[in-house]
């Protein structure tokens, strides 16, 4: 009897590891295909793939809000924005170099996250997501602002130049930035894989399951609470700061509500809480457009609509829910 | 003094359409306990339809009854649709198909009316009361107080009404004396959709037909919503008059603020709203239970 014990256990124990053991060898096959984007494709190809890996991080930051804490944000284009112009303000105004503004940007919004998180707090889901559609609605008017205008350059917005390449890699500017992109990408993720695995990670998906268990078993939901929103907005920063550095360029209208709800679809898609679920969300939410504008222009948002109220019908878990699902079948096949 | 009494005028017939839409915000909150995020969206395409038909011809008043029986039945549709299979699902799926409705009515509405901004006519005198507001704004405030009435009386004096009451308020027990609850929502949705007709199609003068003309208000509505209490509709109506007031007093007497950081001031009610008094001036409080 007791042996049978023991056996469940250490079958249940294996289950537990095996959802949470990093698969290398998927890992090396993504890092593999990952580095081989930019000596590939053409230029513009390259600075899409890059814009992809920018989506990823944002989603990941998202879903470690939405999907491991379950706190919801309908505001992260705000953070976004902050990420943008953090960099794009120390660039422009401040001569900082390019590259240490990728992580004050991260951090900036980490403390705007945090704050906003604070009041925040005291609110149940609804209500958050309430408070960050505000935040992201109100935003591009703030950046607007005539009072802001000496920093932010109001509706003109600013320019910043990435520096070139260093000149002993031999590289062009596209695959350079890419290759920058993926390795803060790959580093954010292992992160996010340690922070979720860890005592905190397992503290946020028990508030996220149920609050008020949560809280009776001693856990700090307030201070994880806000931590997770300061950590979901650092990536998310992170993200825009790259952003702006890519693209060159930041303008209050590039970071409207549409922004929020365009990573909202890419973490929907991509599969909440899940960490890969990110990269596939990056994916979607830029390659669709390209394909719905074949099919009728200014279409391109109703068919993300009607693609996320299907995802909902047919599967919840999204992409990465869907993988999982096909490769577990595969593996009973066998 | 003038300038004084002109902006609470002024912010009083904002306030109507904010009300509206704060009303129609309740209505489907008490239904299912979620803020709609589409309801601005909603009232914006019911909006373009009214605008169809006044253009080819349709008299004003006929197009504005028969927008809101649209309305009415395209809230019914969608609830019965959409909704009634996901009724079980997780605040985050009902999250996700209200920014997908969102997404779908504004792409829409682009696509087939295009995206240049269109005037919309007002049903109302031109010129002014007193030189002090405009007969439209009269008119609008006028409208929306009338249709507040209809939906008290509706609510307190028929049998419906006390039966949609009693479905949000209790499903379980509603559902065993005999009321058909899930009907109840659809009916919810329907009565919504129309109230937000009505704000869109009063408002649309003032801002102006576009896809994107719901999304401020709908803002102010949020805030109305939360100023008044999400749990009671006639403080949601009283919130809505507040805000306006609060919008306009700000936008003239801070001189920081003036016409352009309006939403910030939306943002800053909503979060200290919720800060120091989440159920807002006149809502309930509300207990979990273990």
């Amino acid at each position: 009897m007791t042996a049978n014990i023991d056996i469940n256990v250490e079958k249940a124990e294996k289950n537990l590891l095996d959802g949470r053991r990093l698969n290398l060898k998927w890992i090396a096959l993504f890092v593999a295909l990952g580095l081989t984007v930019p000596f590939l494709f053409d230029g513009y190809t390259v600075f899409q793939a890059t814009m992809v890996v920018i989506y990823a991080i944002a989603i990941l930051g998202l879903n470690l809000l939405t999907g491991f804490n379950g706190q919801f944000s309908l505001g992260h284009s705000a953070f976004y924005a902050i990420g943008a112009y953090t960099a794009a303000v120390l660039v422009n105004q401040l001569d900082f170099p390019v590259y240490v503004t990728i992580p004050l940007g991260g951090v900036v919004c980490f403390v705007a996250g945090f704050l906003f998180g604070l009041p925040a707090l005291r609110l149940e889901g609804l209500y958050l997501a309430l408070a960050t559609f505000a935040l992201a609605v109100a935003v591009p008017q703030i950046l607007k602002s005539s009072h802001l205008e000496g920093l932010t350059g109001g509706v003109q917005g600013l320019d910043l130049f990435r520096p070139s390449v260093p000149e002993f890699i031999p590289l062009n500017m596209d695959q350079w930035w890419y290759l920058i992109a993926f390795g803060i990408m790959l580093l954010l993720f292992w992160g996010a894989w340690n922070l979720i695995n860890s005592r905190s990670g397992r503290a946020m998906m028990a508030i996220r399951d149920n609050p008020i268990a949560a809280r009776s078993m001693g856990i700090n939901t307030s201070l994880y609470k806000s931590l997770t929103f300061g950590v979901s907005a650092f990536y998310t920063g992170i993200a825009g700061a790259l952003g702006a550095i890519i693209v060159e360029f930041v303008a209050p209208d590039s970071f409207t509500f549409q922004l929020s709800i365009l990573l909202f679809i890419g973490l929907v898609v991509g599969g909440t809480g899940t960490i890969w679920g990110a990269v596939f969300g990056g994916m979607f939410i830029l390659l669709v457009p390209n394909f719905a504008e074949q099919i009728s222009t200014g279409l391109s948002y109703a068919v993300f609509g009607v693609i996320l109220i299907l995802v909902i019908y047919v599967m919840p878990s999204g992409f990465a829910g869907l993988v999982n699902l096909l490769l577990s079948r595969l593996r009973k096949l066998r | 003094m003038d300038l004084f009494l002109q902006q609470i005028l002024t912010g009083l017939a904002n306030g109507s359409i904010y009300a509206c839409l704060a009303l129609a915000v309740v209505m489907i909150y008490q239904a299912i306990d979620h803020f709609n995020f589409a309801q601005g969206e909603m009232a914006m395409f019911s909006t373009y339809i009214c605008w169809t038909m006044i253009s080819v011809g349709v008299p004003y008043w006929l197009a504005f009854f028969l927008t809101i029986a649209i309305s009415f039945a395209g809230g019914v549709a969608i609830e019965r649709l959409i909704f009634k299979p996901i009724h079980n699902a997780p605040v985050l799926s009902h999250i996700i198909v209200f920014i997908g409705l969102l997404a779908i009515f504004n792409s829409m509405a682009g696509a087939i009316w295009d995206h240049t901004i269109k005037t919309f006519p007002s049903p109302f005198p031109d010129g002014s009361f007193q030189g002090l507001i405009g007969m439209h704004e009269v008119g609008m405030f006028f409208v929306t107080l009338i249709m507040l009435a209809c939906i008290f009386c509706f609510f307190r004096y028929t049998r419906i009404g006390m039966a949609m009451q009693a479905a949000a308020a209790n499903p379980e027990s509603a559902e065993l004396v005999g009321i058909r609850v899930s009907w109840m929502l659809a009916l919810g949705w329907g009565l919504a959709a129309a109230i937000g007709a009505v704000a869109g199609m009063m408002i649309a003068p003032i801002v102006f037909l576009d896809p994107n003309m719901m999304l401020g208000i709908l803002l102010y509505g949020f805030a109305a919503a939360i100023v008044g209490g999400i749990s009671n509709p006639g403080g949601a109506v009283a919130g809505g008059f507040l805000v306006g007031i609060i919008e306009n007093l700000a936008g003239t007497y801070l001189p920081a603020i003036g016409s352009e950081l309006k939403l910030t001031v939306a943002l800053v009610l909503i979060v200290t709203v919720l800060l120091f008094k989440p159920n807002g001036l006149f809502g309930k409080s509300i207990v979990t239970r273990v």
